[in-house]
């Protein structure tokens, strides 16, 4: 783990280490943002600067944190770029801040950020730290956009909120899936992901 | 009866897990054996019921708009409300780890069995998520804000021993290779989300 080159360390968790698929990281905030595209993808961006961030300080900090109290340190340290994310979001996109609701505020205990604080920033160098935390930020995004884009589509026919299901299927009495847009559809989908890319990637299978 | 509603509604209705994905990452990880995640369940409805009061008094006396006006009527216009994530999560990682000393002290047995737990639910989503959803709520006294955080503890508690349970009897089938695990573990959390649609709409 020591030495792994930049780009790995950027590209890994896109797929093979994807937080939320692989390590289970992070799915609580992940699956209530998906109904539409704009937020989830705001979502993902904010996750990524928070991660990406945090892990820069941290690791700078590194070897002044004492053992015992390093949970309050990163715990601090995350509160107070999520305040500022928060507020940003509130000066540049209200309504999209307006529909993320409490789940901002949620990437405190974001399991990704503390996670990825643990297992990387707290032995790693600044830049290395920084390409980790957007690697996984990215890796938390992507998936993000595929269950957003997915229920987006086929729950309301929109994309960004623009009209992409051509109105003659309508008219041969296709029906916009209502029940994409209920939580229950979002686990489900998250489900069939993880299929999809362990069937693709059989290393990745758990073994009982 | 209000008190009941509120109740009622945060274990079925507005569920952590169905409804809002809270606590997902331990709900998944220690949903393997039923003993396990009940200690773990009634650690979080522990801390859950303690934190989310004191938030909401903490919120209601410190850091909503005008809420400083107790102290003197020169205070009214400040407005605290953007320190409420730093200060919600203080309270939540020290309540924790008062809740973890105090059960060591005088219930080692309990501490035994939710010993390991407790520093983990520092971090769990339900609790900050908790908090945060009173705060959104605007309860009007502390004891709705009191029947919230125990309904929604509960509510979480269900929901992770249900799942445990499921999965202690689906290993004995045989489930496709890929799904294995993680795979089979949220399909049947969205299953059992469809299931609790169903108390939608109940009002008492």
């Amino acid at each position: 783990m020591a030495k792994k080159k930049s780009k790995e360390i950027l590209f890994d968790p896109l797929f093979e280490n994807n937080p939320i698929t692989v390590q289970v990281l992070g799915i609580c905030s992940a699956l209530a943002v998906t109904v539409k595209l704009m937020p989830a993808i705001v979502m993902a961006l904010s996750v990524m600067a928070v991660v990406a961030f945090s892990n820069v300080i941290i690791s700078l900090m590194r070897r002044y944190i004492p053992m015992r109290v390093r949970i309050i340190v990163q715990l601090v340290v995350i509160a107070t770029l999520v305040i500022l994310v928060d507020m940003l979001l509130k000066a540049f996109a209200y309504d999209v801040s307006k529909q993320l609701s409490v789940f901002v505020g949620l990437i405190i205990t974001n399991c990704i950020v503390m996670g990825r604080l643990e297992a990387f920033a707290m032995d790693n160098k600044p830049w290395a730290s920084f390409l980790d935390g957007i690697g996984n930020g990215a890796g938390y995004g992507l998936i993000l956009i595929i269950v957003a884009f997915l229920r987006e589509l086929f729950g309301n026919g929109t994309l960004f909120g623009h009209k992409v299901i051509p109105q003659w299927l309508y008219d041969h009495g296709y029906m916009d899936n209502g029940m994409m847009l209920m939580p229950a559809m979002a686990l489900i989908t998250v489900g069939i992901i993880i299929w999809v890319q362990r069937s693709l990637m059989p290393q990745l299978t758990e073994k009982e | 009866m209000d008190l009941i509603n509120i109740f009622i509604k945060s274990i079925f209705i507005d569920n952590m897990v169905f409804a809002f994905f809270l606590g997902m990452c331990s709900y998944l990880a220690v949903s393997k054996k039923v003993k396990t995640s009940l200690g773990l369940g009634i650690a979080v409805v522990f801390v859950l019921t303690i934190t989310v009061p004191l938030n909401y008094l903490l919120n209601k006396y410190l850091l909503e708009p005008g809420a400083l006006k107790w102290l003197s009527p020169s205070l009214a216009d400040v407005d605290l409300s953007f320190l409420s994530f730093i200060m919600f999560i203080a309270v939540i990682a020290s309540m924790v780890q008062l809740v973890e000393m105090v059960v060591e002290r005088f219930a080692p047995a309990l501490y035994a069995s939710l010993g390991i737990f407790l520093p983990l639910i520092a971090v769990n989503c339900a609790i900050l998520g908790g908090s945060l959803f009173m705060q959104q709520k605007a309860f009007t006294n502390v004891w709705q804000s009191l029947s919230f955080g125990l309904g929604s503890g509960i509510g979480w508690l269900m929901a992770i021993v249900f799942l445990a349970a499921i999965r202690e009897r689906i290993s004995y089938s045989n489930v496709p290779a890929p799904l294995r695990g993680l795979g089979i573990a949220f399909i049947i959390t969205g299953l059992m989300a469809i299931g609790f649609l169903a108390f939608m709409g109940i009002q008492i």
